[in-house]
């Protein structure tokens, strides 16, 4: 009877419980709120930063960045926005995705993506502050 | 992907227009989702002029007095007329509520919309398929699950207090406005348990008589079954019993953090 589910020789049991729990998840959702704390006085930072370099060249932008501090800060930044984003855009697929390779394909994408732009802007950073 | 739109053949379209009796004081139209799975017409919005005056306070006083006196074929669950069934939940005035509580003056002016429970099969007019929603309650069994005998000459005993954790959880009439209030339980309706069911695994996992809490939460532990919670908060906004099951929602996550030992 039910529209879930399809076959209808199968109980509506059977389709509820279907392969069973994960048990996991719970990694995820405490990952997903630890990175957006961290978010918060990083990001405060950040635009403090920002404001700072407002009518800054160049050269006085990179020798912000190569400062200890700001480049150990501005690392974390990108780890965690990075981090959370990949987490965040994770759930968007899984609640809008339901084709199983599209799915498959967008997940593997948004981590490879999420991965390589931060290794990039990780090797920016690193340069700056060491070179 | 998810389904934003109607498909072609749940489009819905103007219906029959029922108009007041000549005499009526108080007149109020109703229009009311009407779909019959034996003929092979569209979905139809119908329109039902109803005098208040001759006409009880609430919006299923209307749908019962449209039943006997206008238009026969029109189908609902009812029952109890009193909030205590959960029959005649459905989304009326944009909302999802219970017919029989729901005070025809409270609905904003102009005329009252009635239609099924959103994103769930219909059966028939407001007449949704709970059977999956039902799947979903028997599949965390919810029943006390114990390893302890009971005791042969009593009750299993609970302290005033423990008893007190269960208020606001054992209220729950699984009426579905809230589940089918979430935008989550609609785009993943098959794995997400959804917060009915949810609020109802909580009442057992709070239960200080229950002794398979932990089995409860390896269940539940599950980025579909509970993890599409993403605190929306439609369900406690739409319960007409003024419960919160994102609290609940929110406790057992709660829980599973502190056995991880974060």
């Amino acid at each position: 009877m039910s529209a879930i589910g399809g076959n209808s020789l199968r109980t509506p049991l059977k389709n509820v419980r279907g392969l069973g729990s994960a048990q996991s998840g719970v990694r995820h959702w405490w990952l997903q709120r630890l990175t957006a704390v961290a978010l918060v006085p990083l990001s405060l930072w950040f635009l403090w930063l920002l404001m700072g370099l407002a009518h800054a060249d160049v050269a006085m932008a990179r020798a912000a960045i190569a400062q200890p501090v700001h480049a150990v800060l501005l690392a974390a930044l990108v780890v965690s926005v990075f981090w959370h984003g990949a987490l965040g855009l994770q759930v968007v697929i899984e609640d809008y995705v339901h084709t199983r390779w599209q799915e498959v394909a967008l997940q593997v994408a948004v981590r490879f993506g999420a991965f390589l732009v931060a290794s990039a802007c990780l090797f920016a950073i690193a340069r700056i502050a060491l070179g | 992907m998810a389904e934003f739109t109607l498909p072609k053949n749940s489009k819905v379209r103007k219906g029959k227009k029922f108009p007041a009796k000549a005499g009526a004081r108080n007149v109020r139209t109703f229009r009311i989702y009407r779909w019959n799975p034996d003929d092979a017409e569209n979905p139809r919005v119908d329109e039902y002029e109803v005098d208040l005056a001759a006409c009880g306070p609430m919006v299923l006083d209307a749908l019962i007095k449209i039943k006997n006196e206008i238009d026969p074929t029109l189908t609902f669950r009812r029952s109890c007329r009193e909030g205590i069934c959960g029959s005649c939940a459905m989304n009326i005035d944009g909302g999802n509520t219970l017919a029989c509580t729901k005070a025809i003056e409270d609905c904003d002016a102009g005329d009252v919309s009635i239609y099924p429970l959103p994103h769930m099969p219909v059966v028939k007019d407001l007449v949704p398929d709970m059977t999956h929603f039902y799947a979903q309650h028997a599949s965390i069994k919810p029943w006390i699950r114990t390893q302890s005998a009971p005791a042969p000459d009593s009750e299993r005993l609970q302290s005033v207090e423990d008893r007190k954790k269960l208020d606001g959880l054992y209220e729950c009439i699984l009426c579905a406005c809230c589940s089918t209030a979430c935008p989550s339980y609609w785009w993943n309706p098959d794995k997400y348990l959804g917060p009915a069911i949810l609020l109802q695994a909580y009442r057992w996992i709070a239960d200080s008589r229950d002794e398979d809490t932990g089995a409860r939460l390896d269940d539940l532990e599950d980025p579909f079954k509970l993890y599409r919670c993403h605190t929306i908060m439609n369900c406690t906004n739409t319960c007409p019993k003024g419960l919160n099951p994102a609290k609940a929602i929110g406790e057992i996550k709660k829980l599973i953090v502190e056995r991880k030992g974060v």
